[in-house]
């Protein structure tokens, strides 16, 4: 189709002719997304051999200093007179060697099984006293640990063959190794990225990537409540989680409670972005209308609702609907005004499933309009002004100015935006955990209630029912779900920016 | 035809102030009936009218006065917030702001592989990873502790560099030429030509990572357990509308929510303002 033939189109053939284009754009997108894995899997095992090949021609190089590095870490730069960094290379393999004879071993040689031996109990003297088996927990938490220490050590054994071989070959040419005061200099200037990112990432290892690490393992394993490190132990049992959650025969309570929580989230996360999307573009163009005095004042009162923590005002709000809390009691005194005597005794969060999700969804309006608002605001203020001015020459009305110039700009600036916080609501814990619970409460679900999401579900099976498995298995399908979406909706935007740029 | 544009547009304003006045008080009544009632003599619970009839400052009061081993503890709780939060903001704000630098103006060989690292690490749902975090600082000894919770607030600070990259960003790469040429090193450049220009956000980063703490309960409540003289505000003024205390608590818990919600709300407004100076700044600098 062609740009002109394009505009001819009426709006709804419009729509539908973008619609189709996103949704044909979709399989390309999830291909194209494979495909990027793909490479990067084969780039991963080209750099391996790469890096195998570089390991025997540095060896056959060599001399007899830098062959013995391929053994003793830093013996070469011992050698050449780099003696700061040999002896730091020495000491990483002797604390290695430490670390894994002393505590390493004794965990990642069980990391097959995840212990073997329960914990039993005995009679020492005739008074029966537990003794301790196998920790599968611990097993598992360690060796995660030592696969993650290992490869550590394993990049410094690299830099070490390659440092070895660079001062040899300094050597060969005559130049003395740098001094410890040089090679500082040289941390705070060439190689600053070092210094500075030291901290963060060894932060971001340890209590980032490591426990993440763990909990993907988890996924694999059945520890539940039955098998809950030190009384008993629990072992790898493949995809069976993943099984569980999308068994559908009648009867199977967790693939019924994952299949309509998803459905759920995705309705809850649509409702909750559009819903804000659309009310706070309205209530952001009516505060930038011109004309509209206090403009300040009025983006204070909605802002204080988002300053004030999160956590107050939904358990306030959580409060305010109770029964007898005062939306109940607002209503009964409007009714009374009218010439009601009933008390208004509303259950809006625990009697139906449609009542308490509206709620949800409701309450989510007034939470999160303010941040829409703030966005637009700014946004709406940086539409150029020569725009409009050239719009106000050609004799457009104000309501063609809207559709033409303000809506279009709009939509067009923050796409981007309303895909982090389609993923954002999928990941809304505190609106649905703090107001509702998740209730009300039903037999049908597997630990859930009727306005649980896929998140919230995740926190309840691992702090009530401690169904570590099936939660680190759902956490994974959120992942996978948050991240095709994000990656997929970021390709299609990118190409429609370079089609419908805003010039 | 001049004149009737002008009285319809006029009409169409008047429209919208009160629409306006509208949507602010219903967004606004919520905060309002949270400090009426803080300050409420009368019944215990919930009343079923709106405003106050007889007022007090016995609420507040209360909240402070705290019997030996009363399991409802004010002061502690804000202390203990207060401390987690001072400790987390210096280490979350060095975090953010090295990481930040070093994505913006250095460059070097892994730089685009970290960027994705970190996008991807961004996705997976922040409280997966809970369980193991609390049973690492249980192997390291730190469980029911406000260390792990300074940990656990500022570990991840890193990954959330790119407001702060944007705004370096902007800064022009002509300057660390300059100075460069002048012979300064890329850590000078950092100290004195860089931090000094970037004086919006780091106000905004040092905010932000201070009121965390301050907003945060689930990770609180995961390492604390029953802990409760160890609890934050968060979790304190939760607990309190509980089954368990909320028949007796409720207006202390309405004090508490005020009390908290006045600083943090200043913050965020004062955040705020730095915010949209840092983002909007942009191009003017140098």
């Amino acid at each position: 189709m062609t740009y002109v033939e394009y505009k001819m189109l009426n709006p709804f053939q419009r729509f539908a002719y973008n619609f189709k284009r996103v949704l044909v754009s979709v399989p390309r997108a999830v291909g194209n997304f494979f495909k990027a894995i793909g490479k990067g899997i084969a780039k991963f095992f080209i750099g391996i051999v790469k890096g195998f090949k570089n390991y025997g021609v540095t060896f056959a190089k060599g001399d007899w200093a830098t062959k013995l590095s391929y053994l003793i870490f830093g013996a070469g730069d011992l050698h050449k007179g780099k003696y700061y960094k040999g002896i730091l290379f020495f000491l990483t393999e002797v604390l290695y060697i430490l670390y894994i004879t002393m505590f390493g071993w004794g965990y990642i040689s069980k990391f097959g099984t995840l212990g073997t031996v329960e914990t039993s109990m005995q009679k020492v003297n005739g008074i029966p006293k537990p003794v301790l088996g196998d920790n599968s927990m611990l097993i598992l938490l360690y060796s995660v640990l030592t696969i993650v220490v290992t490869v550590v050590v394993f990049a410094i054994y690299i830099a070490n063959i390659k440092d070895a071989y660079k001062h040899q070959v300094m050597k060969a040419n005559g130049e003395k190794p740098t001094s410890l005061r040089t090679d500082i200099k040289e941390f705070l200037d060439g190689k600053y990225h070092i210094t500075l990112l030291s901290f963060p990432v060894l932060m971001i290892c340890v209590f980032n990537i490591l426990p993440l690490l763990f909990m993907i393992l988890i996924a694999f394993t059945n520890y539940d409540k039955q098998h809950m490190p030190p009384g008993t132990l629990f072992t790898w049992v493949g995809m069976e989680n993943f099984k569980d959650l999308f068994n559908l025969v009648e009867g199977a309570k967790k693939g019924k409670t994952f299949v309509e929580l998803t459905g759920w989230t995705l309705l809850w996360a649509v409702l909750a972005t559009f819903t804000n999307y659309i009310l706070g573009m309205i209530v952001a163009l009516m505060i930038n209308k011109k004309g509209i005095k206090f403009k300040g004042l009025w983006r204070t009162l909605f802002v204080i609702a988002i300053a004030v923590p999160q956590f107050v005002s939904l358990l306030l709000m959580n409060q305010m609907l109770q029964v007898n809390g005062a939306i109940n009691v607002l209503l009964t005194q409007i009714s009374h005004m009218f010439g009601g005597t009933e008390t208004i005794e509303i259950q809006f969060l625990n009697s139906t499933t449609l009542m308490a999700r509206a709620t949800v969804v409701i309450v989510n309006i007034w939470v999160g309009i303010p941040y829409t608002i703030l966005s637009m605001s700014g946004i709406l203020m940086n539409i150029p002004e020569d725009l409009y001015e050239s719009a106000r020459i050609d004799g457009a009305s104000p309501v063609k100015t809207f559709t033409a110039i303000t809506l279009p700009y709009m939509i067009f600036v923050t796409t981007p935006q309303l895909i982090t916080t389609f993923v954002g609501n999928i990941n809304n814990f505190n609106v649905i955990y703090l107001l509702t619970g998740g209730g009300p409460s039903t037999e049908q679900y597997y630990q859930a209630g009727r306005t649980d999401i896929l998140v919230t579900w995740l926190f309840k099976l691992s702090m009530d029912t401690q169904d570590y498995g099936l939660a680190a298995a759902i956490g994974i399908l959120v992942f996978i779900v948050c991240a095709t979406i994000s990656l997929i909706v970021y390709n299609n935007s990118k190409s429609m920016k370079d089609e419908e740029a805003f010039s | 035809m001049i004149k009737s544009y002008k009285f319809r547009r006029r009409i169409a304003n008047f429209f919208i102030y009160i629409l306006l006045a509208i949507l602010g008080i219903i967004w606004i009544s919520p905060f309002v009936y949270l400090v009426l009632h803080s300050f409420r003599q009368e019944s215990m619970t919930t009343v079923p009218y709106l405003i106050p009839h007889e007022w007090t400052l016995n609420n507040y009061i209360e909240l402070f006065n705290v019997s030996g081993s009363s399991s409802i503890n004010f002061p502690r709780w804000f202390l203990n917030t207060l401390v987690v939060a001072i400790f987390s903001c210096m280490i979350s704000t060095i975090s953010v702001l090295a990481v930040s630098y070093t994505f913006s103006r250095l460059r070097f060989g892994a730089r685009k592989k970290l960027m994705n690292v970190a996008m991807i690490l961004g996705m997976f749902p922040g409280f997966m990873t809970m369980i193991a975090i609390y049973y690492l600082l249980k192997a390291m000894g730190l469980n029911q502790n406000l260390i792990a919770l300074v940990i656990c607030y500022s570990s991840g600070a890193g990954l959330g560099f790119q407001i702060s990259k944007g705004f370096f960003d902007t800064i022009p790469r002509a300057l660390d030429e300059a100075a460069t040429i002048d012979g300064a090193t890329k850590n000078q450049i950092f100290w004195r030509i860089i931090l000094p220009m970037s004086k919006p956000i780091v106000v905004y980063t040092v905010l932000t990572s201070f009121i965390g703490p301050w907003c945060d309960f689930i990770l609180a409540k995961i390492i604390m357990g029953d802990k409760r003289e160890l609890y934050t505000v968060a979790i304190g003024l939760q607990s309190m509308v509980s089954a368990e205390f909320i028949n007796s608590y409720y207006k202390q818990f309405l004090a508490g929510s005020v009390l908290v919600a006045i600083p943090i709300t200043t913050l965020f407004l004062i955040m705020q303002r730095y915010y949209v100076e840092g983002v909007t700044a942009g191009g003017v600098k140098g």
